[in-house]
Parts: structure tokens; C-alpha cells; sequence
């Protein structure tokens, strides 16, 4: 075992599965000879060359259409979005593209797009958006959201092994303030599989990525209060692990889904949702949603702290529950 | 460059029978049926025949809505093809997808996406695949000049031209999009001028002269396939038809369609056949009765072929598909 960090984590997948498998490459922007906007991609051009570590033009959808061109031919292309919030360039591709080649006409379509996403870092409207929830609703795609480093690896190298496209968002705030152990071994987090991060009795925290740190925090300061937290990281967005959903609600009758992304139409609504449909009988009281409000988001830190869900809201969020 | 006989002789084979399967589906569409629209190819089906003929066949195709040249050349059945506008089980996507939204890889031929030049960027990929992989291989991938007005038909050729990709950029340009003429497309006189910004090579043809594209498309492949980077190739043609079977084309005047009534790729073959002693008369009628043959068994087959269960609409979301248990 070894301690890295999330963004090593990252690295090191692809790293290792381009040694492994010379169908994998990378591209987008300036993931070669700078290694990356986040330095992500650092040493790999000089490890596998310009061709598997590939810049590429200022063109999302160019760049995105092209992987989905050499995955059709047997290539596992790794996009890089340089920011999450430029994938929107890519929708069509994604959305009409890669995620229905393979119902339309049976194009199988193994590229994975890395999207750095999430707020916390002063960048604004056009540089911190999650969006997970752009996706959501589309058939076809599948899209994980590792939260340790751990997971960041096996996640992404399932990933790149799964032939369908899969949205991999990493949370850029993550890359270097998280550091966990992973084996020396090759190994693999399926897709499609959440985990508990926390086990606990008396309310569930039902999130994923970033927030699975707040939650944790959360939990913390409620144990103070003699409440013991289940949380779930889900891991992987679409499609959703229901069993594991349902286990924990079964298990606690409390639910809160805390996201990072805007309340309005997000994964939380789903959740929130497939609980009420499938295990109404089990509740105490209602599925609460502690998300960002729904609005862009702000760039000065007081407003963007406030956008973002903390610790202290998810606490007051339980409180209420824990009335019930 | 040299064409030998039997290669005019397929040319003129797969003409015919794109020709006269699109007719029949437009019949089968005014019939009611075929299921949805027919959009057809007619007049300008000598630009996918010319540009499907010309692959090798290890190369791909990545076509738009007007080439059912290239399906039948990359041989892909006209029963399976027929099925396909039935909506049968045995179509080439299973009922999944419907007319020409035809893709298979057992055949080189990736799917059809509606939105008009995505198969540019798509193409190009492929193309940086055969590049990173040494192989001699190349794509065509073709829009129309509507397409071309898509940022994806600029981003496509943008990337394709900066590594030098093997891939060939082919345009219907059959002067309208759906309505739309091509002076509101585009304040350029030929599509082909948008090649120079990528600092492409360009080549106008004769888009309803199936020889002249054929030629046009292998010379492109040959220096695609040998390093010398992707062609961008405007056919110029003219759309015969509304944009697809329910619209009647008012808006075309009818003197424009009287003057390309008289280049009508067929026609046109056949005039070239006779004046330089390729065929006769007999020989053409003799592969016309073959093309009708074709096509009627086409139909027999689509008509008895058993309709998808409604279950088989649940099939084949994912190529690697997540655990029973996750569903509900």
C-alpha cells in the first residue's frame, strides 16, 4: 500500500493503462507538452509520445467527436475537458453521438471524457459548474464521481476498460488536498457500485464526490449530539445504485441527499424520487435535499461559500429530519 | 487515371440499384407503408456511389442522409436495408433505428447522426486511430452544404488538417438545406472555399458524373493513405426531390430543375457508355433487370420479416451493461 494523492491517483491509472493497453490515448487541450491545465497529464507525453498524448485545437466538439471516431475503430480515447464547464461544447457529441451509437446501430463507444468540475476555487460561473446533471437524463451515458483517491484510480480504470462512454467527474478542489492509501497491484472500482463511506444507525447522508468530505464533517459534529450518520457515496451517478440506496434507507428511515450541483432537476430529485417510489413504507420523514441554490455560480468567496453546501447546513438539515 | 470496364460496369450496377431502391421507397412511403419519412438521394446519387466505389475495404465510410450509394457498395444488403424502413427485426439496426440511419462496423460504416456534419469530427477520429496505429486505412466522411454551415464541420476539418489525418471531407452540395438556398447558407461561391482556412486541398467536381467522383475520391485516398494529409471535395448537384418525401419543393424554381433534369447521373452514364463502347444497350438493360430483381426480393423480405418485440426496445443501451440487480 501507498499514499497518494487524488490527482496521483488520476495520473496513475492512466499512466498504468496506457502501459497496458496501447489502444488508450489522451487528448484535448494542452494535455502534452504542459501536461495538463492541472498538470494532470504532466511526463506522460514524454513517457508515451505526441501522438498518445495528443493537443489538440481549441474544439470540444472537434476533440470529443474524434475520440468517439477512434473508439468506433478500437482506440480507448481519454478526453480531457481542461474545465467541466466547456464539455457543454461537447453536447451534441455526447449526447447524440457517443451515448447512442450503441442503441442506434450497435457502435460500441469506449471513450471516457475526464471533467474536471466543482467549485471552491474562486473560479467563477464558467470554471466551477458541476455537471453531472447535463447528463443525467440521457440514456447511454454512464458517469462516476470518485471521492478518495482510492476510488479516483480504480474508478477511472474501470472506466477506461468499460466500453461505453463513460463521464468521468473529478473534482478539481480534491486534487491535492485529499491523500489516500492504494494497493501496489493493478485493481479496479466497478462502476455502478456505491460504497459506505460511514457506517451509522440513525440518518443517511446519500452524496457523492466532494461532498462525501462535508458530509463526513457533518457527521463529526452530530456524533457530539449522540447522531450516528450512515453516509453513502454513491461513486457512480448513472445509473444509480438503487440497491445500496434502498439498504441504507431501510436501514436508517432518514435520508438526506446532499450534492454540490443545483437542487432543481439534480441527481438529489432522483434519489429523492426512487426512495419515495420505492421505500415509501420505510420512511420517517421526508427525503431532504441539502444542494447549491439555483443560480450560477458566484465568484466572490463569501457568495460562493454560501453556494456551496457546508457542514454546518448539512447538520441543520439532519436536525430537522431527526425531529420526525 | 485509368477505370476498367467492370469497375464502370459496378458503378453503373450500384447507381441503378440505389436509384430504383430509393424510388421504390418512395412509393412504399406514398403507399404508407414504410414507416416515418423517405429521404432519398435522387439525382445525386452518383456522389455516393462514386465516393463508396473508390474505399478499399479495410477503409470506413462515415456518410450523411444521401448516401445509400455507400451502404449498398459497402455491402450491406438491399433486404437488410429494405427492412430497415419496415422497422423489422431483420433491418440492419433491428428496428432500433429507422431508413437511413444505417450503421455497421461488419461493414465499415459507421451510423448517421441527424445532426449534419457530426460524422466530420467522428471521421477525423477514426482517422488519428489509423495515424497513431501506422495503418494504410482511410475514412470518407460526407455532409451536406447545409452541414457546412456546423461548427463540427469546421472543428472536424480543422483538427484533420492539422495532423495531417487520413481522411477524405466529401460534400453533397445539391444547393439547398431542407428550404434553405445556398446564398443564405453561405456568402461563398463554392463550398470548396472553405478548405483554404484549414489550409486544406480542395477539389470541385461534376457531383451527377459518377466517374468523375469516383476518380476525384481515389486520387484523395491515395494521398490520405500515404501520409499526404485529408482533401475536402465539393460535389456540386441538384436535389431532385423536396427535402424529403413530405415536402413538395415550391420553393425551387422549376427551370433549375428542368437544366439538371438533363444531367441526370443515370442518363449521363449511359450517354458515356455508349459514346466510348463500354456497354451496349443489352448489357445495361440486362443489369436493370438484375437491380429490379434485387429490389423485389428486398421487399418480399422486409415485408415477411417478423416486427421487433416492444421489449427489444429495452435491449442494448450499453456495449459493457451494469448488473441485473442494479435495476428496478
Amino acid at each position: 500500500m501507498k499514499e497518494i494523492t487524488y490527482l496521483d491517483a488520476i495520473k496513475e491509472a492512466m499512466d498504468e493503462e496506457m502501459a497496458r493497453d496501447t489502444s488508450v490515448f489522451i487528448l484535448g487541450e494542452d494535455v502534452g507538452v504542459y501536461g495538463g491545465a492541472f498538470r494532470v497529464t504532466e511526463g506522460l507525453s514524454d513517457k508515451y509520445g505526441e501522438w498518445r498524448v495528443l493537443d489538440t485545437p481549441l474544439s470540444e466538439s472537434g476533440f470529443t467527436g474524434a475520440a468517439i471516431g477512434a473508439a468506433l475503430v478500437g482506440m480507448r480515447p481519454i478526453v480531457e475537458m481542461q474545465f467541466a464547464d466547456f464539455i457543454s461544447c461537447a453536447f451534441d457529441q455526447l449526447v447524440n453521438v457517443a451515448a447512442k451509437n450503441h442503441y442506434r446501430w450497435g457502435g460500441a463507444t469506449p471513450i471516457v471524457v475526464r471533467a474536471p468540475y466543482g467549485g471552491n476555487i474562486h473560479g467563477g460561473a464558467f470554471h466551477s459548474q458541476c455537471i453531472e446533471g447535463f447528463f443525467f437524463n440521457i440514456p447511454g451515458l454512464k458517469i462516476v464521481a470518485p471521492s478518495t483517491a482510492y476510488d479516483a484510480k480504480g474508478l477511472l480504470k474501470a472506466s477506461i476498460r468499460d466500453n461505453d462512454p463513460v463521464i468521468y467527474c473529478e473534482h478539481k478542489y480534491l486534487y491535492r488536498r485529499i491523500k489516500d492509501t492504494v494497493p501496489e497491484e493493478d485493481y479496479v472500482v466497478p462502476i455502478g457500485k456505491a460504497r459506505i463511506a460511514l457506517e451509522g444507525t440513525d440518518v443517511s447522508v446519500i452524496t457523492y464526490g466532494a461532498m462525501v468530505h462535508t458530509a463526513l464533517e457533518a457527521s463529526q459534529l452530530l456524533k457530539q449530539k449522540g447522531i450516528s450518520c450512515e453516509i453513502i457515496d454513491l461513486r457512480t451517478i448513472l445509473p444509480l445504485d438503487k440497491k445500496a440506496i434502498f439498504n441504507t434507507v431501510k436501514k436508517t428511515n432518514k435520508v438526506v441527499v446532499l450534492h454540490e450541483q443545483t437542487k432543481t432537476g439534480g441527481v438529489g430529485a432522483e434519489v429523492s424520487a426512487l426512495i419515495n417510489e420505492y421505500c415509501f413504507d420505510y420512511l420517517d420523514g421526508p427525503v431532504i435535499r441539502v444542494a447549491a441554490p439555483d443560480t450560477p455560480v458566484p465568484y466572490s468567496a463569501q457568495m460562493e461559500e454560501a453556494f456551496i453546501p457546508q457542514g454546518k447546513d448539512v447538520v441543520s438539515a439532519i436536525e430537522k429530519l431527526m425531529r420526525y | 487515371m485509368d477505370i476498367k470496364r467492370e469497375d464502370l460496369l459496378q458503378l453503373y450496377y450500384y447507381l441503378k440499384l440505389t436509384r430504383r431502391l430509393e424510388e421504390r421507397v418512395t412509393s412504399l412511403y406514398h403507399q404508407g407503408r414504410i414507416l416515418g419519412g423517405a429521404w432519398t438521394s435522387n439525382g445525386t446519387e452518383a456522389i455516393s456511389v462514386g465516393y463508396g466505389y473508390a474505399l478499399e475495404k479495410n477503409d470506413i465510410a462515415a456518410p450523411y442522409f444521401r448516401d445509400m450509394g455507400v451502404f449498398l457498395i459497402r455491402g450491406i444488403s438491399a433486404k437488410r436495408i429494405m427492412a430497415q424502413y419496415f422497422g423489422k427485426k431483420t433491418g440492419v439496426t433491428g428496428g432500433k433505428e429507422g431508413n437511413v440511419h444505417i450503421g455497421d462496423l461488419n461493414f465499415g460504416v459507421f451510423g448517421f447522426p441527424s445532426h449534419l456534419a457530426d460524422n466530420y469530427p467522428v471521421g477525423t477520429g477514426a482517422a488519428l486511430a489509423f495515424k497513431i496505429r501506422g495503418e494504410k486505412r482511410v475514412i470518407a466522411a460526407c455532409t451536406g452544404d447545409g452541414g457546412t454551415s456546423r461548427g463540427d464541420f469546421h472543428e472536424g476539418m480543422n483538427f484533420a488538417s492539422v495532423r495531417k489525418l487520413p481522411i477524405v471531407f466529401i460534400c453533397n452540395n445539391n444547393k439547398y438545406a431542407y428550404s434553405t438556398p445556398l446564398k443564405l447558407q453561405m456568402a461563398i461561391k463554392d463550398v470548396a472555399e472553405r478548405a483554404l482556412a484549414y489550409g486544406m486541398p480542395s477539389k470541385i467536381v461534376d457531383g451527377n458524373n459518377a466517374v468523375e467522383v469516383y476518380k476525384a475520391a481515389k486520387e484523395a485516398y491515395d494521398i490520405a493513405r500515404n501520409g499526404g494529409g485529408p482533401t475536402f471535395i465539393e460535389c456540386k448537384t441538384m436535389r431532385m426531390h423536396g427535402h424529403s418525401e413530405h415536402d413538395s419543393a415550391k420553393y425551387v424554381p422549376r427551370e433549375l430543375l428542368e437544366e439538371w433534369k438533363k444531367r441526370d447521373p443515370v442518363l449521363h452514364m449511359e450517354k458515356y457508355f455508349m459514346e466510348n463502347n463500354v456497354a451496349g444497350k443489352e448489357e445495361l438493360d440486362g443489369i436493370d433487370s438484375r437491380v429490379k430483381k434485387e429490389i423485389e426480393e428486398a421487399e418480399a423480405f422486409a415485408e415477411e420479416s417478423p416486427y421487433p418485440n416492444p421489449e427489444d426496445g429495452l435491449k442494448g443501451l450499453y456495449a459493457t451493461p451494469i448488473e441485473k440487480e442494479q435495476r428496478i
